[in-house]
């Protein structure tokens, strides 16, 4: 099992016909992702590698049964692509794009609940099921299927950690990249509640960084509702006040969000918080060693 | 993007919130002109792009023209955190009888932007939130709806009893919101927004912050722009495409990827370094980026040592090696530099650098500890 997408997943690509969304579109049908579409206004008929593509997200999902959709459109239109797939009743909206304007954001996010659609992102590197289903830029070959869920804001930080993971045995249900963004789709609780009823996932590292109080929910959703054992890292200990840190929603606003909190929260909750990244393989073996013991 | 106390109320005057008459002055000589036609009480208050203005002495009121002379002289020059005060703002004293706060901010967890208000004005708001924080009432706001003329009204009523002011107030509360999302701010303060003794409610100060996303659809915000020396640079630094933030340490990083540009900081003070910067080169192994990136690393002359770390994913290690061999070709330097490559096709990269005689380690960990080791020397 996983959470979000499998083999069955079927992916539409917005944006297909630009640099980006042409290259990772290849890169994710070469996985074993089932991308049957690709969307670009007045390009409806023309092929991207063997995919078709559409002239809109509903023209798409009529041809394919699309259920998914991965959006690489320029930020300024990004918010239009994300209520596109939302109202062409995609369930599952994975939002690449970088530099998204928050107000933008915060004007789908009623449209998308009324809609029940499920978004990941914008400013994130998408979402993985290894051996099944990849939707985004994440580098397929570094993953390994096996018992371990991952969430993270970060994208290479992700992969080095899956990296470290892999190299040490530990393959993984599904690793999603939440985003850098603060105003996002599915964060933690959805997360952490998706892999506490996930049978497969044994275990959850959570990668966190500076800015907001998502941590310290997380952190208090643990205590109160998991019976999995989850493993943390908190990025931007050495981040100073009222800078953005590369992420739109990595800053340290008045004092608060800081990494300090975050790691005070995790140690409360009784989850252990790793120095480094390379101490997470190393936690998660302790915490898996009791589970089968 | 901040902006200054006297942009922030341009912007308020332009949408029809109540702010008293003003006057921007460079030196003495502006304050003198300004107050010599104004017979009441001024106020003369630094502008800065800092919280805590009148703690540091750098707001004051005048009872004369001659006192209001006198206080410019003291705070035009003077130092607030760090910021010299460079220009002041002249304004009408007003009578006030009551301070309140107003602010809207975007808040992640209801995914929306929330109206606060309280009836404890004119202190810091983050105090109130820590030390009384049922003291201030929080609204989310409809984004599809925006900011309903009962919505407002029913706000106002719980700080204010008389019906003209809670009219006047819900008026400025709706036209703080126009004007939130017109700007694509991510921060509107009126602190205080006040009763004077004529029954008149109006903005006496105000604070604004924009979101940098949207600044490419706000050219009259993006004018206001005045950054400071260590901003130049990562604006500089961004229009190349790349994230830069200026820190005190010594060891410069060039990484790619914000959240691994942060673990990088934390693991170098991990093991007793300290990090010159932040600086994130993105997802491409372009070498122009490279260069580009060396060189801001480099102009900071605390810089001893520089540790390059890189994990590959899509971006491939013999790519970034390429860019980096290119770019030391280019700059001349002697700070030592250590690369970690780690990922898509690290070995051959690795195989490229050692070439060019530089250290090159596996792990970050390693790079850490070189990079302070080399800094020492």
């Amino acid at each position: 099992m996983s959470i979000l997408i499998n083999k069955n997943t079927k992916l539409v690509v917005q944006g297909i016909t630009g640099r980006d969304g042409g290259f990772h579109a290849s890169k994710m049908k070469e996985y074993g992702t089932q991308v049957v579409a690709g969307v670009s206004p007045g390009k409806e008929g023309e092929t991207v590698n063997g995919i078709p593509v559409f002239n809109s997200v509903e023209n798409a999902v009529k041809a394919t049964g699309a259920n998914t959709s991965v959006i690489f459109v320029p930020a300024a239109f990004a918010a239009d692509a994300i209520l596109e797939a939302s109202a062409a009743g995609i369930d599952l909206v994975i939002a690449i794009s970088e530099g998204v304007p928050v107000n933008d954001m915060i004007r789908v996010m009623p449209i998308l609940k009324r809609n029940k659609t499920k978004l990941i992102g914008p400013n994130c590197p998408g979402l993985i099921t290894p051996g099944e289903s990849l939707v985004g830029i994440l580098p397929g070959t570094i993953f390994k299927k096996g018992n371990v869920g991952l969430m993270s804001r970060s994208g290479t930080l992700t992969y080095e950690v899956v990296n470290m993971l892999t190299e040490s045995n530990l393959g993984q249900t599904t690793c999603v990249g939440i985003g850098g963004d603060p105003v996002a789709g599915l964060y933690y609780l959805d997360l952490l509640e998706m892999f506490e009823n996930d049978p497969d996932t044994e275990a959850v590292v959570l990668i966190g960084e500076i800015g907001g109080d998502a941590e310290e929910q997380a952190a208090r959703f643990i205590t109160e509702k998991m019976s999995k054992p989850v493993v943390a890292f908190i990025a931007g200990q050495t981040a100073p006040s009222g800078k953005r840190m590369g992420h739109a929603g990595a800053i340290i606003s008045s004092g608060s969000g800081t990494a300090a909190e975050k790691i005070a929260a995790f140690d409360k909750a009784g989850v252990p918080v790793a120095k480094e990244p390379s101490e997470i393989p190393l936690l998660l073996k302790e915490k898996l060693i009791k589970i089968h013991a | 993007m901040k902006i200054h106390e006297y942009q922030a109320r341009q912007i308020f005057r332009e949408y029809g919130i109540p702010v008293p008459d003003d006057k921007l002055c460079h030196s003495v000589k502006e304050v003198e002109e300004a107050v010599a036609n104004k017979n009441g009480m001024t106020v003369i208050k630094a502008q800065v792009l800092a919280g805590g203005r009148g703690k540091a002495g750098g707001v004051k009121l005048a009872k004369t023209k001659s006192e209001a002379v006198e206080h410019a002289k003291k705070i035009l020059g003077m130092d607030i955190k760090g910021y010299t005060v460079e220009k002041v703002l002249v304004t009408d004293a007003v009578d006030i009888k009551k301070e309140f706060y107003v602010g809207l901010i975007n808040d992640r967890n209801t995914k929306s932007v929330i109206l606060m208000v309280s009836a404890e004005g004119g202190v810091e708001i983050e105090e109130v939130a820590k030390t009384n924080p049922e003291k201030i009432i929080k609204y989310p706001i409809d984004p599809l709806t925006g900011l309903l003329d009962y919505e407002a009204r029913n706000i106002a009523m719980k700080l204010f009893g008389d019906i003209k002011l809670v009219r006047q107030a819900a008026s400025i509360f709706q036209k703080l919101y126009k004007l939130y999302v017109a700007t694509d701010s991510t921060l509107a303060e009126i602190n205080p927004l006040i009763v004077n003794t004529e029954d008149q409610i109006w903005a006496i100060d105000g604070k604004m912050n924009f979101d940098d996303n949207a600044l490419f659809r706000q050219p009259e915000i993006l004018a206001m722009r005045e950054p400071d020396e260590d901003e130049l640079k990562e604006i500089d630094a961004h229009e190349k495409g790349l994230s830069y933030i200026k820190l005190d340490g010594t060891i410069g990083c060039m990484v790619n990827g914000a959240g691994l540009a942060m673990a990088t900081m934390d693991m170098i003070k991990l093991y007793g370094g300290s990090p010159a910067n932040f600086l994130d080169i993105g997802g491409s192994s372009n070498p122009q980026k490279v260069v580009d990136a060396m060189n801001i690393l480099l102009s900071d002359k605390n810089v001893k040592a520089v540790m390059i770390n890189i994990f590959g994913g899509i971006t491939r290690c013999d790519d970034v090696a390429r860019g980096l061999i290119k770019a030391l070709k280019i700059i001349n330097t002697d700070v030592p530099i250590v690369v970690r490559l780690s990922g898509t096709n690290a070995t051959e990269g690795l195989a490229m650098i050692e070439q060019t005689g530089l250290p090159t380690v596996k792990t970050m960990s390693e790079a850490a500890k070189k990079a302070i080791e080399l800094s020492n020397r």
